[in-house]
């Protein structure tokens, strides 16, 4: 394929691929499935969010896409293709060379997430001499210039100091410039901005999209909070029980959300409309991921239910041109119901 | 604008529950790991065999542990009428080794059973009181730790002069410190707990909060860092006696004979070592049980 | 940080005063009139006489306590009731003996015991961890003294591949190839205690650490074994060495059983004849020195520990 012809079609291959990923942890009491059917794409600069509870399996996932389970008692089944590199079928050693370089990570929290007996500029310049086998003067350099990337003031006295040195925000971002050390062309964030401050929250957001824009990243992002993935994402995944559950656009999603979950997710968010008016609460609690319901792994809290939902687990369902959702009787799809049971659930709705 | 979710409902175990009624279930808990554990229980039953040994020795042993004649002195082991040979002075060694079983484990247990009672007091005092009580109990605590336990036990046991009594004191002395820090630092832990605060704010006195909430939580691991603390006061009350400085003779005790069969370690090599292997079994079996019952408590998610 | 030295070097002067007034007190707690701990036996009542206005005895006792501190200040710590020799004289020269053994059996027990317990942390739960454990559990149960027999049974009786009496040519020990061999029993004996506790440590300190979020974080960075290794062992690296500065100080002052058995002419050995000869000065000397000395080594420690640690500060 001449540079030309690969010019014009950018898009065409995604830089995720992921098809029927399963995860289980085993151990000797029980199997945990925590990852029951994943299939995305992820285009190259594109942000995806996947919201869930905890226990949804939405870390579970992310962490998939480098392989960063404990090992021995972890089974993966299905394919996972990052710009083209099967993570399933790589080894440890091709798994350690990947990490980093192609894909990166970063955490929820960055207190314990770094290392606390080394200096933030000896965790960034670690991963470049690892990776890139550079001098330590280049690394150093380097360094700098991601501590100013991520808009840390006073950088270069900053390279010296340690995480518990640093305010939460300051220390997120530095574990943001640890993680693009090596310019990955995929970033993973798994909960960043839950155990900040809610206004130092939107600034790392703000920062993320920045850097996803200059660097050309790809960005999947876990999340509970609608609120960040509104912000942030292009589109929006949830996932529940292990599965994803509805996948859209972020506005289609939030402004008319499909399965019922999602629907009474948005129903529970506080909104200055809000005002006067009972917050609805999704009644019961997530299933137990060892001992999954046959049927649709929501059934027993779903107001809409009926007795097809609990013999087999929906198929996902596209209801638009980008949207899918796995439910047979999705917000478009209701028949009308008996006029009683309308009633309570309209008293339920907002 | 910001939309918050709902909040956050932790997947839930169907066992759930078993979370009303934890102080139980947790101690139920434990027994049931201790018990599962085989390296553990076995030393247990070991340490339950040597213990009904030592206290029947009177009834089990064959013969009179202080009568022995010189013609008879150092057979080996295996020798017919004495299973486990004679000592230099012809006394029967199983009958020495089963009396001298109670001075030993008497020296060892004593001395961490009365540290433990004081220690603990005076460290659960330190680490619920804090402020200037603190500081004068753990400072006091202090210069004692600035001494080797050997050297200080030797110290003081060599001041005093030899002895069982002198040499329980100055075992007694040597734990009491270790036993006040553990008490403290677990206290200090348990005070810092969100439950204790809730209850101090509801206006309770601080017997009751100390006889409540924090000594069922810390009575656990001092009892098992105090069981920890045998297997060394056992060969340190040994080490004594085999210094001179314990247990004076005629008296049988495993420390006291290993001083005694040392000039028969070039000839009679085996009979010479037992003493030594029946604190080294003690030892092993107690340290054992210790760790068995500190795994048994750590509850891992 | 400075403060924080500071600080911790003040502290120890109390804590090295109240160590004088235990030693100073152990001659009161002997049974006995003081004066017949410090006089020979058969001193002429004009020598007691003299004895007892030298050391203050007829005075309150802090200020008998302030008598003797000042003469130790200066060096002086009395004479050997048995030898009339200074016991600042003899003590010196035991202590290097004591402290070129201890530092061999420290150093021994410091590489096995890292040895055993980091592989019991990296392959945890098989039976390279069991093993290690049990061996561990084995060296912390051991009664020394019954194992330095054990082993002069063994190497010196049975199959004499090491001596299993005192320190060789010249009656003192001195790093050259005539006077090694005797170290090697009494070494392997003292290191066996140390080795176990120090094993123990390691697993769990390493253990501890591989439970750590950053591990995590490092292991997505793509280090490899190695640099994750460095990590474990830097953030490991405070434990170890306080263990490791405790163990020396436990070898130095407690070798006394060792000594024993292996007649090795060190500082403990010196005590147990000072015991049996009632020889009180000795004693005290002896153990003030030791003592001081394991003052001094947790200071040390405590800094160390604080230089490693960054969290450690003021």
């Amino acid at each position: 394929m001449s540079a030309l012809q690969a010019q014009s079609q950018p898009q065409s291959q995604p830089l995720v691929k992921v098809r029927d990923l399963n995860v289980a942890f085993v151990s000797k009491e029980a199997t945990l499935h925590a990852v029951n059917g994943v299939d995305f794409d992820l285009a190259p600069k594109e942000t995806l969010c996947i919201l869930g509870e905890s226990g949804s399996g939405k870390s579970v996932t992310l962490r998939s896409l480098m392989r960063l389970h404990p090992p021995k008692r972890t089974r993966i089944t299905g394919t996972i293709l990052v710009d083209g590199t099967d993570i399933v079928a790589a080894s440890e050693r091709e798994l350690s060379s990947i990490r980093g370089r192609l894909v990166s990570m970063i955490f929820q929290e960055p207190m314990t997430a770094l290392d606390p007996v080394f200096t933030i500029g000896k965790q960034i310049t670690e991963t470049i001499r690892r990776h890139e086998g550079v001098s330590q003067q280049e690394a150093q350099r380097r360094a700098l210039d991601l501590l100013e990337l991520v808009q840390i003031p006073s950088a270069r006295q900053r390279l010296d100091a340690y995480p518990h040195e640093l305010s939460g925000g300051l220390r997120q971002r530095a574990m943001i410039a640890v993680a693009l050390s090596v310019r990955p062309k995929l970033l993973l964030a798994d909960e960043p901005t839950t155990a900040l401050d809610a206004t130092v929250q939107i600034q790392v957001l703000l920062l993320l999209k920045r850097i996803q824009a200059e660097l050309g990243m790809g960005v999947i992002f876990v999340t509970h909070d609608l609120g960040v993935a509104g912000e942030i994402a292009d589109r929006i995944a949830v996932m529940y029980a292990g599965r994803f559950i509805e996948e859209a656009p972020t506005e289609p999603l939030l402004e008319a959300p499909e399965h019922p979950y999602v629907e009474g997710l948005l129903g529970a968010t506080v909104t200055p409309a809000s005002r006067g008016r009972r917050l609805t609460a999704i009644p019961g609690s997530p299933p137990n991921l060892r001992t999954l319901p046959e049927g649709c792994a929501f059934a027993p809290r779903c107001t809409y239910v009926v007795p097809a939902c609990r013999a087999a687990v929906p198929d996902l369902l596209a209801t638009a041109p980008e949207r899918t959702v796995r439910c047979i009787r999705p917000a478009g799809l209701r028949p009308p119901m008996p006029p009683a049971m309308a009633l309570a659930a309209e008293e339920r709705a907002p | 604008m910001t939309l918050i979710a709902a909040k956050d409902t932790p997947a839930t175990d169907t066992r759930a529950p078993e979370k009303a009624e934890r102080p139980q279930g947790y101690w139920q808990g434990v027994g049931k790991r201790v018990l599962r554990d085989k390296a553990t229980m076995f030393c247990l039953l070991v340490l339950l065999l040597m213990f009904l040994a030592i206290v029947f020795a009177p009834l089990i042993a064959p013969y009179d542990p202080y009568v022995g004649s010189m013609a008879r002195r150092l057979r080996p082991v295996g020798t017919p009428g004495y299973l486990l040979g004679t000592d230099e002075l012809g006394r029967d060694m199983l009958t020495r080794l089963l009396y001298g079983g109670r001075l030993s484990w008497f020296i060892g247990i004593m001395p961490v059973a009365i540290a433990f009672v004081i220690g603990s007091s005076l460290g659960v005092i330190a680490g619920f009181a804090g402020g200037w009580l603190n500081m004068l109990i753990m400072r006091a605590t202090d210069v004692f730790y600035a001494f080797p336990s050997v050297l200080l036990a030797v110290a003081v046991s060599g001041a005093l002069g030899p002895g069982i009594f002198n040499a329980i004191l100055a075992l007694t002395l040597v734990f009491i410190p270790p036993l006040i820090r553990i008490s403290e630092s677990t206290t200090a832990g348990v005070r810092a707990l969100d439950y204790v605060e809730a209850a101090r704010a509801t206006g309770a006195s601080p017997f009751t909060i100390i006889r409540v909430h924090v000594l069922p939580n810390v009575m656990g691991p001092i009892f098992v860092y105090a069981t920890g603390l045998i297997s060394v006061a056992m060969i340190l009350g040994a080490g004594l006696s085999f210094l001179g400085l314990g247990t004076r003779p005629p008296e049988a005790e495993w420390g006291l004979m290993l001083n005694t069969l040392r000039t028969s370690l070039y000839n009679k090599p085996l009979l010479a070592m037992l003493p030594g292997i029946c604190i080294f079994v003690t030892s092993i079996c107690f340290n054992m049980v210790s760790d068995g019952l500190r795994g048994a408590m750590e509850v891992k998610n | 940080m400075i403060f924080y030295i500071v600080r911790r070097v003040l502290y120890s002067i109390p804590i090295a005063l109240s160590v004088g007034l235990v030693c100073f007190l152990l001659v009161y707690i002997s049974p006995g009139d003081p004066i017949s701990a410090i006089a020979p036996p058969d001193a002429p009542a004009e020598m007691i006489a003299q004895l007892r206005r030298d050391y203050g005895l007829d005075k309150p006792l802090p200020e008998q306590f302030l008598i003797w501190l000042g003469r130790v200040v200066q060096g002086d710590l009395g004479h050997s009731l048995a030898t009339g020799r200074s016991v600042w004289g003899e003590v010196s020269v035991a202590l290097q003996n004591t402290v070129s053994l201890a530092v061999a059996a420290c150093t021994l027990a410091f590489a096995l015991g890292m040895l055993l317990g980091g592989l019991a942390a990296a392959f945890r739960d098989t039976w390279v961890d069991r093993l290690a454990m049990t061996i561990a559990v084995a060296g912390v149960s051991v009664p020394h003294y019954w194992l330095g027999m054990l082993l002069v049974a063994v190497f010196a009786v049975t199959y004499p591949l090491a001596p299993s009496m005192g320190a060789g040519p010249g009656g003192t020990f001195v790093w050259d190839w005539a006077h090694l061999p005797f170290l090697i029993l009494p070494m392997v004996t003292l290191s066996a205690i140390p080795l176990g506790l120090v094993a123990r440590t390691v697993r769990g300190t390493v253990i501890e650490i591989l439970h750590q979020d950053f591990i995590t974080t490092l292991r997505g960075k793509g280090l490899r074994s190695g640099g994750i290794l460095l990590h474990v062992a830097k953030n490991a690296a405070p434990s170890v060495l306080a263990v490791m500065g405790l163990q020396l100080g436990y070898l130095m002052g407690g070798s006394i059983l060792v000594e024993t058995v292996f007649s090795w002419p060190g500082t403990g050995f010196l005590l147990n004849s000072a015991i049996f000869q009632r020889d009180i000065p000795l004693l005290q000397g002896t153990i003030l020195v030791l003592a001081l000395l394991f003052v001094a080594l947790n200071l040390v420690v405590d800094l160390g520990q604080a230089l490693l640690d960054p969290r450690i500060k003021r």
